[in-house]
């Protein structure tokens, strides 16, 4: 997939909750192909303190409105920035980058989409991508509380979603591989995006009912090209990079302890 | 438009801009932003003789107006790329230059025998200044004696321009750069990255899993062109400027301090177009300033 370099405009700017803001980003041609799961490199300039790209998962891509959407979690100098952009600023990226979630198996496969916290953000896409596909995807999103939960509606508007907060204050109360849901159902595959330690305890989960299951890595890179290396996971083939060999990787080529 | 022809040694390039070794991948990485064609030279990813597997995750840190990466020269080894990368990029109309890195001086000879046989690499670049690997790498490249003792070794074995990178993390890059004259260089390329270190102070722990790693990026700028003019003054060989360099007008700093020729490496991380950019930049402020040939500013520093 061609990967280009652009000055893409901000069309709007949300703030869904005080610690997190969506940019809607688009550009006076059609967007160049994307698919769920790959991610951009945003240029934060004129700080000392972001000297790197920052890289941002596509949260959706809205064809009619021409428009990418970024959901970031403000937490360094340079999310923050990014969180102080204004409609009509120029934001310059580095995309589609990444290898993206699995395409359709076969027609009516039921697949678990997990998500905690920020990293729900690519399921949006991909949510969006299988049912209109064939499949039918099943949300299952996790979070601390209920001002952590992101984008519920939309989600809502796409399958069913099920909830956890480590808090109670929304869904049911706890870690996304406690709820209930999963006695329950059985899934035909289970993708993942979140938090290191709630990957592990889904991929276990995955890897206990023998149901394939992909993650969403977000290791610390620079290029984001495969060119520079710094980005590396052990896998069972060796090091390889996140950025060009991933960031979705099956659980079965990771040498996680599961 | 100004003449940007440079010649390093016998290798000719369209313009004075390189790729530094590490920050390019193999080219191919960079196609989709680039013409690969419109660069002067592309240095390739360090490569050995046996492959390497690098060091652990992390090996990158972010520091004001740069990086530190401690990489460790991750590679599938020589004999792969000359099974598979080398048949992808021959035909590109550009010079394709091997870093070449080693553990012992005579990995680096045999690995550099292999490379002489390829008809489309013009030039190796030998990395004696890696500080990121335990043996070899950068401990050859820290004392004039070390330095020849590899420089000889690759001498005897590859008979084509032999570049070499120096380490700044000596007490005088000019006493190193003068012995690897004498022992064979055609040219020096310099500087490798600065030997540093950063820490999470939550966690007390350093920032990289080796602890230690080469810093790299804008910062180092002011370090790379001090010891490319202290270096271009004392050697005859071509002086190639590495270090920092984010836009043409960094690369003009290198040239008037004595750089035949300038890598960029971090800026490509950051906008993956820069190596046109800056050939371009060189080009129009030599028209600017009534140059017609970017030789004419080699190291025409007045000081």
């Amino acid at each position: 997939m061609k990967k280009y370099v652009k000055d893409l405009t901000v069309a709007a700017v949300e703030f869904p909750h005080e610690l997190y803001v969506l940019l809607k980003l688009t550009d006076f041609e059609p967007l160049p192909e994307t698919k769920a799961g790959q991610f951009v490199e945003v240029r934060v300039d004129g700080s000392p303190k972001t000297f790197l790209r920052r890289p941002i998962s596509i949260n959706y891509v809205d064809r009619e409105k021409n428009q990418l959407w970024l959901l970031i979690k403000k937490v360094g100098e340079g999310t923050h920035r990014l969180a102080e952009l204004k409609v009509g600023d120029k934001v310059n990226l580095v995309f589609p980058l990444g290898n993206g979630f699995s395409p359709v198996q076969r027609q009516g496969e039921k697949v678990l989409l997990v998500g905690g916290g920020v990293g729900v953000a690519p399921l949006l896409d991909y949510g969006k991508y299988l049912r209109d596909n064939g499949a039918q995807p099943v949300f299952l999103l996790g979070a601390r509380s209920k001002n952590d939960l992101l984008e519920l509606d939309l989600f809502g508007q796409i399958a069913p979603v099920y909830v956890t907060t480590e808090d109670g204050s929304e869904g049911e109360k706890g870690f996304v591989t406690q709820h209930t849901l999963l006695n329950k159902e059985k899934f035909d595959r289970i993708s993942v995006c979140g938090p290191k330690p709630m990957m592990v305890s889904v991929a276990r989960y995955a890897k206990a009912t023998d149901t394939p299951c992909e993650v969403s890595l977000e290791n610390m890179m620079a290029c984001g090209l495969g060119a520079c290396l710094c980005c590396v996971e052990k896998t069972v083939k060796g090091n390889v990079c996140v950025c060009k060999e991933g960031p979705i990787f099956d659980i079965n080529d990771l040498t996680w302890e599961i | 438009m100004a003449d940007l022809t440079t010649n390093i040694a016998g290798v000719t390039m369209k313009n004075p801009v390189m790729t530094a070794s590490g920050t390019f991948g193999y080219g191919l990485e960079y196609a989709d932003f680039v013409n690969l064609e419109d660069i002067g030279g592309i240095i390739v990813k360090g490569t050995t003789l046996t492959p390497r597997e690098g060091n652990d995750y992390p090996r990158m840190a972010e520091t004001p107006s740069g990086m530190l990466n401690c990489v460790g020269l991750q590679n599938k080894g020589v004999d792969y790329f000359c099974k598979h990368i080398y048949p992808e990029i021959k035909d590109i109309k550009t010079n394709f230059i091997v870093n070449v890195s080693g553990s012992a001086p005579e990995d680096y000879a045999e690995c550099a025998a292999r490379i002489d046989e390829l008809d489309g690499i013009p030039a190796i670049e030998l990395n004696i200044s890696c500080p990121n690997v335990k043996q070899g790498g950068m401990a050859f490249g820290v004392t004039p004696e070390g330095a020849a003792t590899v420089v000889k070794a690759v001498r005897a074995a590859y008979h084509k321009p032999l570049i070499v990178k120096l380490s700044p993390n000596v007490t005088s890059i000019t006493d190193i750069a003068l012995a690897v004259q004498d022992a064979g260089a055609d040219a020096v390329s310099l500087i490798n990255t600065l030997f540093g270190m950063a820490i999470d102070i939550e966690k007390r722990k350093p920032l990289l899993s080796i602890a230690t790693g080469g810093l790299s990026g804008a910062c180092v700028k002011p370090v790379a062109l001090r010891c490319v003019w202290q270096v271009a003054k004392a050697v005859s060989v071509p002086v190639i400027g590495i270090g920092g360099i984010m836009n043409a007008e960094d690369a003009i700093e290198f040239l008037l301090a004595g750089a035949s020729a300038i890598e960029i490496g971090a800026a490509n991380f950051i906008d993956p177009q820069t190596t046109v950019k800056v050939a371009n930049g060189i080009n129009e402020w030599l028209d600017k300033h009534g140059c017609r040939s970017v030789t004419e500013i080699v190291g025409q520093l007045e000081a």
